[in-house]
C-alpha cells in the first residue's frame, strides 16, 4: 500500500505542475458527465411520468373473454384438420361477454397472496347526451371501494366525493374532458344511451381527472350495479376482472396461471404496453450512446494529454527507474493521474449535473391535453449519479491504460544514454 | 576499513550485442572483481563500450550473456521487478546530467529512493536525506527546486541521492562530464572521502584522464575488449 501512496504523491505533483492541463482534462468528463446526467434524469423523469400514469390506470393483470378467440368451424370438427375446407369471414357464436363465476374467480383471486387487489369490472358503450349532440364513450361499473385502492381513483377527483357514488341512486363520476365539454358540474345530471337504445338519467356526483386525454374525454364511473341496470343485466354480469399484483413483475407468469385455471384470456400490463415500454428502452438506448460518445471524446483528451506527458517526462520516467521503480510503480503512476482526473471530473460532473437537471426541471412546459404537467418531469434517482461516477472511472482508466502501460515499459538505459 | 578479500561485484565472460544498425559485438568477453571500498574508474575511447559495460553492470541491461554478481547475489537472469528492488537498496547512480525531477524539491529529491524502499519512516528518511546533503554540503539548498541550482551544487544533490539508502555500489556515468574544473575537483573530493572515510564502493566512466589517474584502479576497454585491470 506504501508504494501506493508514493505514486500518488508523485502523480498528485505531476498533475499540480501543469493544472491548466490538468483542468482542461478533467473538464471534458466533466462536461461527459454532466449531460449525462441530465439527460438521463430527463428521459427517465419522463419515463417515470408515463410509466406512472400507465401503471396507475392500468392494471397488472387484466381479464376478459376473448371474442376473437378461435374455434374451429362445424365442417372441421366433422371433418378434421384439412386444407379442402376454408371458411372465410366465420362469425362468432351470440355470446355473452361475461364472465362466468366471475365472483367466485374473484374471491380466488383476492386469496392469492401475491395480489393486492382484484376489481371486477363492466363496461358499457354508451352515447353522451349534449344537446343535440352524441358523444361517444364509456361507463365503467366497479366495485368504487375496491378501484379506490387499486387505482387511487378517489385521489384523482377535481370534484364531488367519491363515496357518494355509493349512496346516490344512479350516480357516475364523470371524466375531466368530458364534463369540460358537455359544460357540466357535480349535481348535474345527464342522459345516456347504451348501444341497445335504453335511455337513462344519470347524476353526476364526481369528476375525475387521470391525467390521460384519452381516457377523460371518454371514460365515466359508476357502479357495478348501475352498469348492470344500464345494459339490462343481471348482478352476476361482470366482462372484466382488473388485478393487481405485490409484484408487477409477477405479471407474466400470473397471467398465464389464471388463463389456463379458468380459460379466459389473461392479459399482463407488458404487453398491454408494449409500445410504451419499448418507447422506454429506445430513449435509453439514445441517452446511453450520447453520453458514451460524450466520454469517449473525453477519454481522447485525457489519452492525449497524459501521452505527451509521459513524452515530456521520460527523463523522470528513466531516473525513478534507475532508482529502483519498477515497471508496475511507473504505471501506477499515470493510472492515478488518469483516475484522478476521472475522479475530479466526474465528481464536478455529477454536480454540474445536478445543478442542470434542477434547472431544466423548472423550466415551465405546460401539456394539456394528452398528459397533464406543468414543468419537465426530471428524475433525480441517485442510481444514475452511481452510474455516472462508474462511466468516468472506467471511461478515464480505459484512456489511462496505454500511455501508462507505455511508461511503465520505458527503457531507461534508452533515455539516460541517449543523452 | 578496506576488507582486501570482500568482493561486491564479481562478472564473468559478459558478451554484449547491439543489434541495429547491423549485428555488432559491444562486449568481448568481460570478467573482472570489484573489492568493498575500492574506487574504479572505467575508461577508454568513444565506442570502447565503457557505458555499455557500466549499464549492463548497472543491471538496467539485461540483454547479455556471461554473469553478473553484486553483494554475492546473482542477478543474471532475474525479473524486471526484483532487478529494480535491487538497484533501489544496493545501486545508487550519478550521471553525467542530475537527472533531479523538476517539479520536486532537492530534499524530497533524495528522499525518493528511500521511500520507495520504505524501511524507514517519511520522519527518518528526511532526517536521513537531510544528514546526505548536509554531508555534500548543500542542506541550505534542500527545500529549493532542482532548476534553481548551480551545476555543481545540482550534481551534489544528485550524489546525495545516489546515497540515500547506503548502497553497495555506486555507478557514475561521466559524473563530472558536464562540470567545470572546480566542481570536478568538489565531487571527486566526494568520491574520493566516500570511499576512504565511508568504504563506499564507487565504479565510475569517465574520460577524463586526470580522474582516472587519482582512482585506485583503472579498467580500460578497447573495442570491447578488457585492455588492463591495472592491479
Amino acid at each position: 500500500m506504501t508504494q501506493y501512496t508514493l505514486a500518488s504523491q508523485i502523480a498528485f505533483v505531476h498533475l499540480m505542475s501543469r493544472k491548466k492541463q490538468t483542468f482542461i482534462a478533467a473538464l471534458g468528463v466533466t462536461f461527459g458527465i454532466s449531460v449525462f446526467i441530465a439527460m438521463i434524469g430527463m428521459m427517465n423523469g419522463i419515463n417515470d411520468l408515463l410509466e406512472d400514469l400507465t401503471l396507475s390506470a392500468t392494471p397488472h393483470i387484466h381479464m376478459y373473454r376473448d371474442i376473437q378467440r378461435r374455434e374451429p368451424s362445424v365442417m372441421q370438427r366433422l371433418l378434421g384438420n384439412t386444407p379442402l375446407i376454408e371458411v372465410h369471414h366465420e362469425r362468432p357464436k351470440n355470446e355473452q361477454k361475461k364472465l362466468r363465476n366471475a365472483l367466485t374467480m374473484l374471491d380466488y383471486i383476492r386469496k392469492d397472496p401475491d395480489v393486492y387487489g382484484a376489481s371486477p369490472l363492466l363496461t358499457a358503450q354508451v352515447f353522451y347526451q349534449y344537446g343535440q349532440h352524441e358523444i361517444g364513450g364509456t361507463i365503467a361499473g366497479v366495485d368504487i371501494l375496491e378501484e379506490h385502492k387499486l387505482f387511487g381513483i378517489g385521489d384523482k377527483l377535481i370534484g364531488g366525493n367519491l363515496y357518494d357514488v355509493l349512496t346516490t341512486d344512479n350516480g357516475i363520476i364523470i371524466g375531466s374532458g368530458l364534463a369540460e365539454t358537455m359544460q357540466v358540474n357535480v349535481g348535474d345530471k345527464i342522459n345516456v344511451t347504451t348501444v341497445t337504445g335504453t335511455r337513462v338519467l344519470l347524476r353526476i356526483v364526481g369528476i375525475v381527472q387521470m391525467g390521460i386525454g384519452a381516457i377523460d374525454n371518454s371514460r365515466s364511473y359508476s357502479t357495478l350495479h348501475t352498469a348492470q341496470r344500464l345494459l339490462q343485466k343481471d348482478k352476476s354480469f361482470i366482462t372484466d376482472i382488473n388485478i393487481k399484483l405485490r409484484d408487477l413483475y409477477k405479471a407474466k407468469d400470473k397471467s398465464q396461471l389464471y388463463s389456463n385455471l379458468f380459460g379466459y384470456k389473461a392479459e399482463d400490463w407488458e404487453t398491454a404496453n408494449a409500445s410504451i415500454l419499448v418507447s422506454f428502452t429506445l430513449r435509453n438506448t439514445i441517452t446511453y450512446s450520447v453520453s458514451v460518445a460524450l466520454l469517449i471524446v473525453a477519454g481522447f483528451g485525457i489519452y492525449n494529454i497524459l501521452n505527451m506527458t509521459i513524452y515530456e517526462k521520460m527523463r523522470d520516467i528513466a531516473i525513478l527507474k534507475a532508482t529502483g521503480f519498477s515497471g508496475g510503480d511507473v504505471k501506477a503512476i499515470f493510472m492515478i493521474q488518469a483516475l484522478s482526473l476521472g475522479l475530479g471530473g466526474a465528481t464536478a460532473g455529477l454536480l454540474f449535473g445536478l445543478l442542470m437537471s434542477y434547472g431544466i426541471s423548472k423550466i415551465p412546459f405546460e401539456a394539456k391535453g394528452v398528459i397533464n404537467l406543468t414543468s419537465l418531469p426530471m428524475s433525480f434517482s441517485p442510481l444514475y449519479y452511481a452510474i455516472g461516477l462508474v462511466f468516468g472511472l472506467l471511461t478515464t482508466a480505459a484512456a489511462g491504460y496505454l500511455p501508462s502501460r507505455k511508461a511503465g515499459k520505458i527503457d531507461p538505459v534508452e533515455i539516460i544514454r541517449g543523452k | 576499513m578496506k576488507e582486501e578479500n570482500d568482493i561486491v561485484l564479481r562478472c564473468s565472460s559478459i558478451v554484449k550485442y547491439f543489434t541495429t544498425p547491423v549485428k555488432f559485438k559491444a562486449l568481448n568477453n568481460i570478467s573482472f572483481t570489484i573489492q568493498r571500498g575500492e574506487f574504479l574508474s572505467l575508461i577508454g575511447k568513444s565506442g570502447s563500450g565503457k557505458s555499455t559495460l557500466l549499464y549492463v553492470l548497472s543491471t538496467m541491461d539485461t540483454d547479455y550473456e556471461g554473469t553478473l554478481e553484486i553483494n554475492n547475489t546473482l542477478l543474471t537472469g532475474k525479473t524486471l521487478n526484483q532487478l529494480s528492488d535491487f538497484r533501489n537498496e544496493h545501486i545508487g547512480f550519478v550521471f553525467q546530467f542530475h537527472f533531479l525531477l523538476p517539479e520536486f524539491s532537492c530534499l524530497k529529491n533524495v528522499m525518493l529512493p528511500a521511500l520507495k524502499l520504505g524501511k524507514k519512516s517519511e520522519k527518518e528518511v528526511e532526517h536521513d536525506a537531510y544528514e546526505k546533503l548536509r554531508l555534500l554540503g548543500v542542506a541550505d539548498q534542500a527545500l529549493k527546486t532542482a532548476n534553481t541550482l548551480s551545476g555543481g551544487q545540482q550534481q551534489r544533490v544528485a550524489i546525495a541521492r545516489a546515497l540515500i539508502n547506503n548502497p553497495t555500489i555506486i555507478m557514475g556515468d561521466e559524473p563530472t562530464g558536464n562540470l567545470d574544473k572546480t566542481n570536478s575537483d568538489i565531487v571527486f573530493g566526494i568520491f574520493r572521502e566516500l570511499t576512504a572515510d565511508y568504504g563506499q564502493t564507487i565504479i565510475a566512466v569517465t574520460h577524463d584522464q586526470d580522474f582516472a589517474q587519482r582512482t585506485d584502479r583503472i579498467i580500460e576497454l578497447s573495442d570491447g575488449e578488457l585492455l588492463t585491470s591495472n592491479r
